[in-house]
């Protein structure tokens, strides 16, 4: 875990991290602008980084796995053992990144549950890149599956649900709308924290009903449990399957 | 000690592995042998648990290696081609491994690394060593815990004549130590005086499985390279 804290790319992430955050803050003169500015980029940035480093680590680790592989190691504990170590390093870097900005500027609630999901979201996306780079054995392949997946859930699935509204516009979808978004991890931080804004009142009617829904206790509970879920589901498939792979 | 059942393994339509049954015991040294592709380290890392095989079960000590972990402990692997994270030293990779498993054994087996002077490498970063110098730390690895079970994927491919030398008479001590040794090899005149059992491998088909006096009775050679020759040319006709 330390030759990962060690990596030149990770240092780098957290220092382009540090600088968005601190520029964007400065130059807004309201800090909700600031935070909203700098949401759209973590809900970008967060992501694609998280598991494109970690798709490529595992990659350049295959030799190191084949060699823990033949020792009296569990393949679950080693496997593990890789997905702590990736997610705790790329959440330090988002929390010195990101974190330290939003307790400079914005030490509130919104500010507190954007580092939360902004850890999440990097966990999830750990989790999502073992998973694939554990089914493809071509790095080149893995690679591009990794972009693909990122490409899927920051553009294509926003694009399918537009599309899927517009199509069925006369339904009321609203409420379905609530299930769909807890389909994608970064809607589902987006929503989360643009209703702590106060501006879901420009989201129009999905928007209150998503007030109604995410704003209570309840809603923040089934929202952390889904990206919970998102953590989990990802984890236990590729560990699953690490199990049973051939080195 | 290291008993195979009916073991079958299939990549894609190659059928690595078809029905293999062997049985190892202590104090033998076997030399696995067949032709490329005969499914030789396929069946070595099926044991190692590196390969999950298909159907079939593998027993080491009586316990079945399926989902168990511990056996491991008991075996030292030298692979064909030893692949280590690129950017850590000699030193780091021993203390790596000292760290999984020391805990395990009570005396750690440094005559190799001696042997091989691989104390004066220990800061050189691995992808720096010379595929020979790799080896050298592979097979020092593999000794390095004193395993009941040494198994060697082509142990001596890539290595000079000395360090050749100073590795068969590691083998040959090990073996007098009552230990189990697999032992595969395309150059079986390194092999010679070592030998006991000979298990030949084609197309991941078990053919057969002897002692080698029966072996050279039978052929009525007296070098092993040549007993093997008279049989390979036998079943190809």
């Amino acid at each position: 875990m330390t030759d990962i804290l060690q990596s030149r790319i990770l240092v780098v992430y957290t220092l382009v991290l540090l600088v968005t955050a601190l520029s964007l803050f400065g130059l807004e003169d309201n800090v909700n602008k600031g935070i909203l500015s700098l949401l759209n980029i973590v809900l970008i940035l967060v992501p694609l980084f998280s598991i494109i480093f970690s798709t490529i680590y595992i990659y350049n680790s295959a030799e190191f796995i084949e060699l823990l592989v033949s020792q009296p190691l569990r393949r679950r504990s080693l496997w593990l053992s890789f997905l702590i170590g990736l997610s705790v390093s790329l959440s330090l870097a988002f929390i010195i990144g990101i974190g330290v900005p939003i307790l400079i500027f914005q030490i509130n609630i919104v500010g507190l549950l954007m580092m939360l999901v902004g850890v999440l979201l990097s966990i999830i996306f750990v989790t999502i890149a073992l998973l694939a780079a554990v089914q493809i054995r071509d790095k080149a392949k893995g690679i591009g599956m990794a972009i693909f997946l990122w490409m899927y859930f920051s553009l294509l699935f926003d694009g399918f649900v537009l599309f899927l509204l517009f199509q069925f516009a006369d339904y009321p979808l609203e409420r379905p709308m609530i299930l769909v978004s807890a389909l994608n991890p970064i809607d589902l931080g987006r929503i989360l924290i643009l209703l702590r804004l106060d501006i879901s009142a420009m989201m129009g009617y999905t928007g209150a009903i998503f007030k109604d829904f995410f704003g209570t206790i309840w809603g923040l509970f089934f929202s952390f449990l889904i990206l919970g879920l998102w953590i989990f589901i990802p984890a236990y498939f590729s560990t699953r399957k690490f199990n049973r792979k051939d080195l | 000690m290291i008993i195979a059942k009916n073991i079958t393994k299939q990549f894609g339509k190659l059928k690595a592995l078809d029905d293999i049954s062997v049985q190892c015991k202590k104090g033998e040294c076997i030399i696995l042998i067949g032709p490329n592709g005969s499914g030789k380290t396929t069946l070595i890392k099926t044991i190692l648990g590196m390969v999950i095989p298909d159907s079939g079960c593998i027993t080491f000590n009586k316990k079945d290696i399926a989902n168990d972990w511990t056996y491991r402990s008991q075996i030292g692997y030298m692979p064909q081609i030893g692949r280590y994270p690129e950017n850590m030293t000699i030193g780091h990779v021993f203390e790596m491994m000292k760290d999984i498993r020391a805990d395990k054994v009570s005396s750690l087996d440094e005559d190799l690394i001696n042997a091989f002077g691989i104390p004066k490498l220990m800061n050189k970063k691995m992808r720096t060593l010379s595929g020979g110098t790799t080896q050298k730390v592979s097979a020092a690895l593999a000794f390095l815990f004193n395993p009941e079970v040494l198994i060697l994927d082509e142990p001596t491919a890539g290595l000079d004549p000395i360090a050749t030398e100073i590795l068969k008479e590691k083998i040959t001590l090990e073996k007098k130590n009552g230990k189990l040794i697999l032992v595969t090899s395309h150059v079986l005149s390194d092999m010679d005086e070592l030998v006991t059992e000979v298990i030949y491998m084609q197309d991941g088909k078990l053919q057969f499985h002897q002692s080698i006096d029966t072996l050279k009775n039978e052929t009525g050679e007296a070098k092993l390279s040549k007993a093997i020759a008279q049989i390979m040319s036998k079943q190809s006709k």
